[in-house]
């Protein structure tokens, strides 16, 4: 095993772009901000660039610490450092913040230059196109024709895979982890409770709550418990939490007599005082709209025929929200296509969030295929 | 890289014995492929377009680690996820004795690919007989285990897979038999211990 170590200090960067962006949907974003970091060193070719997509309720801050005091590093600190499987001493990683985010990339609770007030109601939907195509925009301003490849998991592999097909030549790998083709019936269920809970808040004034210096707290705290309950398997859960009590014993009230229902609460409160309800409006219905093949009739490895990067393709075994079944679909129209993909079914109990944690063959696999991944631009 | 299949494969006759049946910059899958050494050989040797199948995760990350395209999956299961007739060669290295579901991997074997090449140790080696003449299971160089330890469920000699291959319609078209690295041509099921055979179907099947 090499040594490994954190990045160390790191502080995001703003890039202002201020040619408009037309989006998927029509509406036209006459200028934005976009919030990134990155890690590692841009060699001369500038062809050692590795993207990083975050997912539902990512940001740009992926790896190592903003202040030394800070508790917690950035999201997927595991994976990527100085001699982590994505290794920052042979490729210059870029994480960003997604349009419609609250962390500091243009979002609806930045200033419409239009009115001088806050986008709210009226920032456009922005779908996994658009971020892509702001993504190769950051991408352009960094100087990088070439990424060496892109990563992401669950909706940050849905950007991973939209790159290859949106810019086929800029991209040589793309590693798509717990990720889907599209979001089942299912899937799409849950989003609307999510949303349904937000929107139905008394505080979400149709989404114009900057102004009323109100938040819809409440609303989002149930989305988000109940992302966490789609995000964990029922074994995690057993096993985490059973039915353990905290007093030991029924207090027959409504109050916090179950460690699920303190864990599921706490997740609640500690997300709904750090995100945008508005922006995680957006995030799901950016999952709703993905479906590469809606415009191949359905057909997946023609929505594919575009992509000519070499792909890594993984699935977690517990994973319920995006079932290895829906990454084999992807494979599927991968060998249709005869692109060079390999692909990994992860023995893994935590469900969907399995593909966060260091689970150690999960680790060698990433780093057994981006070690082959070379640093020089393709012939 | 090249060197490393090239050596693996100066420990293995099999190799360049199949190597000799694939035409250059086929689209070849083999089954259970291991550390994908076979696949990298004939990569490096005739440009084929490779692709393996594995469920074993050691194996799986040695692949991904040689740089084989590999797909996680039980081949027990079928090869759902290959469209039919999609390559030109479907390899099955001494793996059929260790599958439960024998006639389904040959059926879809021919199913996935044009031509399917597989090898097996003959049960019906002279050595082989003489252990069971003994009152023994038989051990040897190509099926090391013992009776009570072994992955093999389905063993069978050259005669019996040729007799499966005809009840199921299917036409060998090659078959090299050999010993310690020597092609057999004289009473193979006897003195023969690894079979490699080339096969198709006989008849054309729609999909």
């Amino acid at each position: 095993m090499q040594e490994s170590s954190s990045i160390g200090l790191v502080a995001p960067q703003t890039a202002h772009f201020k040619d408009p962006l037309t989006l998927k949907s029509g509406e036209i974003l006459p200028q934005f901000d976009i919030v990134y970091e990155t890690y590692g060193t841009l060699n001369a070719a500038k062809s050692n660039a590795v993207l990083i997509c975050h997912a539902l309720s990512g940001n740009h801050h992926a790896a190592g610490k903003h202040a030394n005091t800070d508790k917690h590093p950035g999201w997927w600190d595991n994976l990527i450092g100085p001699g982590k499987p994505l290794d920052t001493n042979r490729f210059f990683v870029i994480a960003l913040n997604n349009l419609g985010g609250c962390h500091g990339s243009t979002g609806p609770a930045s200033i419409n230059p239009a009115t001088g007030k806050p986008w709210g109601s009226r920032f456009p939907m922005v779908t996994v196109e658009d971020w892509v195509a702001s993504q190769a925009r950051l991408a352009d301003h960094l100087g990088i024709h070439q990424l060496a490849a892109v990563v992401g998991g669950s909706l940050g592999g849905m950007q991973a895979l939209q790159w290859t097909l949106h810019y086929p030549d800029r991209v040589r790998h793309a590693l798509v982890i717990a990720s889907a083709p599209n979001l089942t019936a299912q899937n799409l269920a849950f989003n609307e409770v999510a949303r349904q809970a937000i929107m139905t808040d008394p505080e979400f004034y149709d989404g114009d709550y900057y102004e009323k210096d109100a938040v819809p707290r409440r609303g989002l705290r149930i989305a988000r418990m109940l992302g966490h309950i789609t995000y964990l398997s029922d074994d995690a859960m057993g096993a985490k939490f059973g039915r353990k009590l905290r007093d030991g014993n029924f207090k027959y009230n409504f109050d916090v007599e179950f460690e699920m229902e303190s864990y599921l609460r706490y997740q609640g409160d500690k997300f709904a005082t750090a995100f945008d309800a508005n922006s995680y409006l957006r995030m799901t219905k950016a999952l709703d709209y993905f479906d590469p093949a809606f415009a191949c009739h359905g057909d997946l490895s023609l929505a594919l025929a575009k992509a000519k990067a070499k792909f890594l393709v993984v699935s977690f075994t517990s994973d319920w929200r995006f079932s290895p079944a829906r990454s084999k679909e992807i494979v599927k129209a991968l060998l249709d296509n005869e692109l060079s993909v390999s692909y990994a079914e992860v023995t893994a109990a935590h469900g969907h969030d399995a593909f966060l944690m260091p689970d150690a063959h999960y680790h060698q696999i990433l780093r057994a295929y981006i070690d082959n991944i070379s640093t020089g631009t393709s012939a | 890289m090249s060197t490393k299949f090239a050596q693996a494969a100066e420990n293995r006759h099999d190799f360049a014995l199949i190597a000799k049946w694939i035409q250059p910059r086929s689209k070849v899958l083999d089954l259970g492929c291991g550390d994908g050494a076979l696949l990298g050989y004939l990569r490096d040797k005739l440009e084929i377009k490779a692709y393996g199948v594995e469920n074993d995760d050691a194996n799986l990350l040695d692949c991904i680690s040689n740089g084989i395209s590999v797909i996680q999956m039980d081949l027990e299961a079928g090869l759902a996820g290959f469209d039919s007739l999609s390559f030109d060669y479907v390899i099955l290295s001494q793996t059929l004795q260790a599958m439960v579901n024998t006639e389904g991997v040959l059926r879809e074997m021919l199913r996935v690919g044009k031509q399917g090449i597989i090898t097996f140790p003959n049960f019906g080696y002279w050595r082989h007989r003489i252990q069971l003449m003994a009152g023994h299971m038989p051990v040897s160089d190509r099926l090391p285990h013992q009776w009570y330890n072994t992955p093999n469920l389905h063993l069978c000699t050259i005669d019996d897979f040729e007799s499966l291959c005809d009840k199921m319609g299917i036409r060998i078209t090659d078959r090299i038999v050999i010993n310690e690295g020597t092609t057999v041509g004289f009473m193979p099921n006897l003195l023969g211990s690894l079979a490699i055979y080339r096969f198709e179907q006989a008849w054309p099947i729609t999909y």
